[in-house]
């Protein structure tokens, strides 16, 4: 695998460091608790086509640890947090404004690799997708992708990072068997098993447990706060329980009506730490869904 | 009434059910028709088959003669199978190598790196292209592949040989490998493709490790198939091909030859006519082992694509 395409010498993103004027310094206001944060979103608005998804959105997050976003459906969390690694990249008709510096380097500048950034923001899915290949081949795959790891290094590699995802004892004895053959709950910690193997910097999970039972949900919960002193993580949630559980901070994002069409458009209601957002949180729309009102 | 009703009063109205029944016998006649048709030609060439065994007395070793010199000519009854069956093979393979490139690179960038605004007017090109009589491509082979590509690069004895129709039955099924492989490259999820993506390979990467290999059942499907369509392409091989049938035992594909569909039209119409004993029976046995052959191919094809269809 040619690795040419990843400038890693020239700073973190292969952008020099001229260009990244780091909006978080200016901005300090809002987030006092929030030194260095790893992601500084400023306005950051999405449309699909002529359809705006999201307006407006800013806020930081901070480095180790785990950020929720909630909020109804069609709010636009999730659109947010894939614009985190662009993989809107991929819908030719997203459009993606206003700015976001990770570790002070604006993700959309144009000499940022994408590949690169995704290497370093892993992401797990809504659905558990494991590739139809065998346990041992799906967490081998990123590491793969770069090459020049002797066999001995990458046992060990697969090994550490499905200890990593608590699956290590499940599967030690039949890595070579199909990752399509287990439950859901265990393909979802292959996936993150998956993307820890590349050593990322940033997980970005997408509604990890909503296709899987309570006790495979309480399991990946119990995994998150485990790995959160290594990464930082940002969770989209539909369960507000879930967020209240695992989170250090929750953003509250909901739908709007939009100006231009009748369709709604998502905004950011209220940012702070989980504590206060559940107990004494200052926008009534916070209140009325975390309290049960509506969503 | 007293809440309880009579059947009759839940059995509608007997008009519209007749009305249905006659619909459904109707429809059902109509497939049961296209069956019995199917069959009926399966049944006449396996007795015309029969007759021409009957005729060289179940002798099979007449279809490979080559104690004299060998070749198809039916007329003078030598009836050198393997001459015909090379020329298929040869003008099929000549074929497959070009319609497997160019249809599965066709196939892999409208399904993976055409932006959507692309692939709205190239698909519906594919496809057209799919629908052109195979006549038309028998002279594109003639005027255009004889004069422009093969006569200045190989200097062939004579224009019609087989590279020419080879190469002009693998435009015939470029369409085919390339619509039925973009169908399998687009049955894989999008999650599979996501997942790659969101550990930081790269497009042609994750269309290399992690798509292709996910579709090959189904890009195995639509090489089986368009194989089939390349050995049973007749006027193309008929027109291009030369129609020779002294052969290709020297394996030369720049030598004019005979396919076995060529050699069944040959014999169907103008002066190599002919209506009656061995060298006419010949036909329908050839005719079988191509139905065989074809059937075969497409039941090994249907297969893999019911495989495509299980696994996600």
């Amino acid at each position: 695998m040619s690795t040419s395409d990843s400038p890693q010498e020239s700073g973190a993103l292969g952008v020099g460091a001229d260009v990244s004027t780091s909006l978080a310094q200016e901005q300090q206001t809002k987030s006092d608790s929030i030194d260095l944060p790893i992601f500084a979103v400023r306005d950051l608005s999405v449309k699909y086509g002529e359809f705006r998804a999201v307006r407006d959105v800013t806020l930081d997050i901070s480095e180790h640890e785990i950020t929720a976003f909630i909020g109804p459906s069609g709010c636009g969390k999730t659109t947010v947090l894939r614009c985190l690694n662009r993989m809107n990249d991929f819908i030719d008709s997203a459009k993606v404004e206003g700015r976001i510096d990770y570790h002070g380097v604006d993700l959309y500048h144009e000499d940022v690799n994408p590949n690169e950034v995704r290497r370093r923001i892993g992401m797990v899915f809504q659905k558990p997708n494991p590739f139809p290949k065998s346990i041992f081949d799906n967490v081998a795959y990123g590491p793969r992708l770069t090459g020049g790891m002797s066999k001995a290094d990458l046992n060990d590699l697969v090994e550490r990072s499905l200890r990593r995802a608590a699956l290590w004892d499940e599967v030690k004895d039949r890595l070579k068997a199909s990752a399509l053959g287990l439950s859901g709950g265990q393909q979802q910690r292959l996936c993150i098993a998956r993307c820890i193997a590349v050593e990322p910097d940033v997980i970005l999970m997408d509604e990890p447990c909503s296709a899987l039972d309570p006790i495979a949900t309480a399991r990946i919960e119990d995994l998150m706060q485990e790995i959160k002193k290594d990464y930082t993580i940002i969770i989209v949630t539909h369960n507000m329980q879930q967020a209240a559980r695992v989170s250090d901070r929750t953003a509250f994002f909901t739908t709007e009506m939009n100006t231009e069409s009748d369709r709604r458009t998502g905004v950011l209601v209220e940012y702070d730490t989980t504590n206060k957002m559940f107990s004494v949180p200052s926008d009534e729309r916070t209140e009325a869904y975390v309290t049960g009102r509506f969503g | 009434m007293n809440g309880l009703l009579a059947v009759a009063d839940l059995s509608g109205d007997p008009r519209r059910r007749a009305h249905d029944r006659r619909m459904q016998r109707l429809l059902g006649s109509s497939a049961f028709i296209t069956i019995i048709i199917s069959a009926l030609i399966l049944f006449v060439l396996a007795r015309g088959s029969i007759d021409f065994l009957k005729s060289i007395g179940w002798d099979l070793g007449v279809l490979r003669d080559s104690s004299k010199a060998p070749g198809w000519f039916p007329r003078r009854e030598r009836f050198d199978l393997i001459t015909i069956v090379m020329g298929s093979v040869l003008m099929g393979s000549i074929a497959m190598l070009v319609a497997v490139p160019l249809g599965l690179g066709t196939a892999v960038y409208l399904s993976e790196f055409a932006p959507t605004r692309v692939r709205k007017i190239l698909k519906p090109i594919v496809e057209v292209l799919a629908g052109i009589p195979s006549v038309i491509v028998g002279y594109f082979a003639l005027k255009f592949i004889a004069p422009n590509i093969v006569d200045p690069i190989f200097s062939p004895d004579q224009s019609r040989n087989m590279v020419v129709a080879g190469l002009a039955i693998g435009v015939l099924v470029i369409p085919i490998m390339a619509s039925i492989s973009e169908d399998a490259l687009r049955a894989v999820p999008s999650s599979l493709r996501e997942a790659s993506y969101g550990i930081g390979a790269r497009k042609s990467t994750t269309t290399i490790r992690i798509v292709l290999p996910a579709a090959v059942s189904g890009i195995v499907a639509a090489f089986i198939i368009a194989t089939s369509r390349a050995i049973g392409e007749t006027m193309v091989a008929a027109m291009a091909g030369g129609r020779d049938g002294s052969g290709p035992r020297v394996l030369d594909p720049l030598e004019p030859g005979l396919t076995m569909t060529a050699a069944m039209t040959n014999a169907a119409g103008g002066t190599d006519q002919v209506n009656s004993g061995a060298p006419f029976q010949v036909l329908f046995f050839v005719g079988l082992l191509l139905f065989m052959m074809t059937m075969g191919l497409n039941v090994i094809g249907d297969r893999f694509v019911q495989r495509v269809r299980q696994q996600y």
